[in-house]
């Protein structure tokens, strides 16, 4: 995690070898996760064998639409994402954090979850989720705000190790490009692959990816194939074309608290809280206990919940956000606003997530760029 | 280290204030974590009850005697009532202190002025009893506290014995009276112009409804007080109590880190707006 810099000499990876960085990567102790099809959507899931990778499958996104095609492109990275990526395997959806074990005595007894995990390599991340974990890296590990580090995900961080694909295929629904996050990923990464036809350019971003990468079996790459790499880039970023209305939307949100769109939206929205589920950035969580039967242990758990629901702000006797546009306002105002002040950044870093896997396709480009807009 | 693990403590006192209060005090029952523990007023612990969950409540014992740690609750909720059944020698988990307290120190030498709504507001009896302990290092005390009806009030003879105190004075209200309230009726924002304020020595320390401690910095800023020298306990949903969860989020602050305790011009932004 210190040394991060892109080498500068790309080497070449040809498609045919592919299974060789799963297979040295199995060697040094990872268990590999990476992108297949399942359900109808890309998800990440055990990889040991390459050709359960998404090969020839595209991904179409629209408000309230995910869809996925086939063809026959030899490609097994032509998609943008699907609704998960890294947030389920560093913060868990559910997870304990300690029991409570009642002695004979009427005595208690804690004890953490201490399970050390297997490191784990992802193949596959795009430059948004690399963002997106940059934040949470913040929130869990580097004691931001001045929270106390989490043990859980700071020892499956540890474990960790990213192979981020540059994504060629952006979404309809993304806006990485106008959040500054992508479509080419900066830092962040232990190995770096720029997808082409014929395989794929690799550099390393840390010590650990370099000792992988001397394990393959790689040729320098040609300067056409680096050229090739940068306007797949380019062609990607322009492919994109929604965008938020500024980097920092803070003042002016919070500037326009009584807008009259946070009514609108909240016509439209059902306050179902898919948003904050597929969102990579959000971390809220609910803590709660389950016994077990016979009453001798009682395990203390954590899982995900959303501001979108009346528990997340409900005291005895009232609750903070009683509806939807206030619900809908926090969530706004945090992600694009008070992030800044929490992290130095927004919150957002343009995957598109909650526009796809919006029942009702509502679109944060667009309702930010409604209230931010000069009118009002 | 787990920041969310609690340590054992055990019931050492249970009194039942009210039908609906009770205090519990609490010894850690590892001496090793007893003889390290240190708080400040205004700060909290999350309380577990075997099997059933955590909650956030203030301690309002006194700082310099941190081996018996002084909980006052109200029964308003499922962790709350189930706590509310449990006896004497009794074991629960605690885990603590959190947050930001009373800014105590920069207080002294100044009049204070405590402001509080509602029942048993347990972090300004922190304070309370922390000045009356130490009532040499203050100036003038005000104690201004409105409740709804007059049966609400809790420790009724504590309010009149404090207010025979040199220098002290308490100024209680409630918005419904009874035959032998000898105080006043009707909003607490009232008995301001009864306190003597003066705006260029006075500290303020406020917890209660938001909709009264509203109308208290109204009442205050026509008295001249400055909004730096208004500190008021935010309460919002806290379930992690380190600045993870989220709950907590009053803007860009995590209460349970940067407060509960704040000075008003760190609020103020938000104060107003329903909805966070």
């Amino acid at each position: 995690m210190d040394d991060r810099t892109q080498s500068p000499e790309p080497q070449f990876l040809p498609r045919a070898r592919l299974q060789e960085l799963v297979d040295a990567l199995k060697r040094a102790g990872f268990r590999c996760v990476g992108p297949t099809v399942r359900d109808g959507a890309i998800v990440f899931d055990s990889l040991d064998a390459v050709d359960t990778l998404p090969f020839g499958i595209h991904d179409e996104q629209q408000p309230g639409s995910y869809r996925l095609h086939a063809d026959d492109n030899a490609r097994a990275f032509a998609w943008a994402n699907g609704p998960q990526a890294l947030k389920p395997l560093l913060f868990a959806a559910r997870e304990v954090l300690w029991r409570a074990r009642r002695q004979a005595d009427g005595s208690l007894r804690f004890d953490s979850e201490q399970a050390a995990p297997q490191p784990l390599a992802v193949i596959g991340v795009r430059a948004c989720d690399l963002a997106a974990l940059a934040i949470h890296d913040q929130h869990f590990v580097r004691q931001a705000h001045g929270a106390s580090p989490d043990p859980a995900y700071a020892r499956r961080r540890a474990a960790l190790f990213l192979v981020a694909v540059n994504c060629s295929d952006p979404a309809a629904t993304c806006f990485c490009a106008s959040t500054g996050d992508g479509p080419r990923a900066s830092s962040g990464f232990d190995i770096l692959l720029d997808e082409l036809d014929d395989g794929y350019l690799l550099s390393c971003g840390s010590e650990a990816g370099r000792r992988i990468a001397a394990g393959l079996v790689l040729v320098p790459a040609r300067r056409e194939q680096s050229e090739a790499a940068m306007q797949q880039s380019a062609r990607a970023e322009r492919k994109m074309t929604r965008r938020l209305p500024g980097r920092n939307l803070r003042d002016t949100l919070f500037g326009r608290l009584e807008h009259p769109r946070w009514n609108e939206v909240a016509e439209r929205c059902l306050s179902c809280g898919n948003c904050t589920s597929v969102c990579p950035t959000c971390f809220c969580h609910a803590e709660r206990e389950q016994q077990q039967i016979d009453g001798s242990e009682s395990a203390h758990l954590r899982e995900w919940d959303s501001c979108f629901t009346r528990g997340h702000s409900q005291l005895h006797g009232y609750v903070v956000r009683p509806d939807t546009r206030t619900r809908y306002r926090q969530w706004l105002t945090h992600k694009l606003g008070s992030w800044h002040d929490q992290f130095g950044r927004s919150g957002c870093v343009g995957c598109g997530r909650c526009i796809a896997w919006c029942p009702v396709g509502i679109d944060i480009t667009e309702e930010a760029g409604a209230i931010c807009s000069e009118q009002r | 280290m787990n920041p969310y693990l609690p340590a054992e403590a055990e019931i050492v006192e249970r009194i039942q204030e009210s039908p609906a209060i009770f205090t519990l005090k609490l010894r850690l029952c590892d001496p090793e974590l007893r003889a390290a523990y240190a708080f400040a007023p205004g700060q909290f612990n999350m309380l577990y009850l075997y099997g059933a969950g955590e909650v956030p409540i203030s301690i309002v014992s006194d700082p310099q005697e941190p081996d018996l740690l002084e909980h006052t609750i109200r029964a308003v909720g499922r962790v709350t009532d189930a706590l509310a059944a449990l006896p004497a020698g009794a074991r629960l988990g605690v885990r603590g202190p959190y947050g930001r307290g009373w800014p105590l120190r920069q207080a002294e030498g100044h009049d204070l002025v405590i402001v509080t709504g509602g029942l048993g507001c347990a972090p300004v009896v922190s304070v309370i009893n922390y000045v009356l302990m130490r009532r040499a290092l203050f100036g003038t005390l005000t104690i201004i506290q409105g409740v709804t009806h007059a049966e609400d009030l809790l420790w009724r003879e504590r309010y009149a014995r404090w207010n025979a105190l040199p220098d002290t004075q308490v100024l209680l209200s409630a918005d419904h009276g009874s035959p032998l309230w000898p105080w006043h009726v009707g909003r607490v924002t009232e008995v301001f112009d009864d306190a003597a304020i003066d705006p260029v020595r006075a500290i303020v320390m406020m917890c209660g409804p938001e909709a009264m401690m509203r109308a208290a910095v109204r009442e205050l800023g026509r008295l001249g007080v400055q909004e730096q020298a208004i500190y008021l306990s935010m309460e919002r949903n806290m379930q992690c109590a380190v600045g993870h969860c989220g709950h907590c989020q009053y803007g860009a602050a995590f209460v349970c880190r940067q407060g509960p305790v704040f000075a008003y011009p760190e609020v103020s932004a938000l104060f107003d707006v329903r909805g966070y």
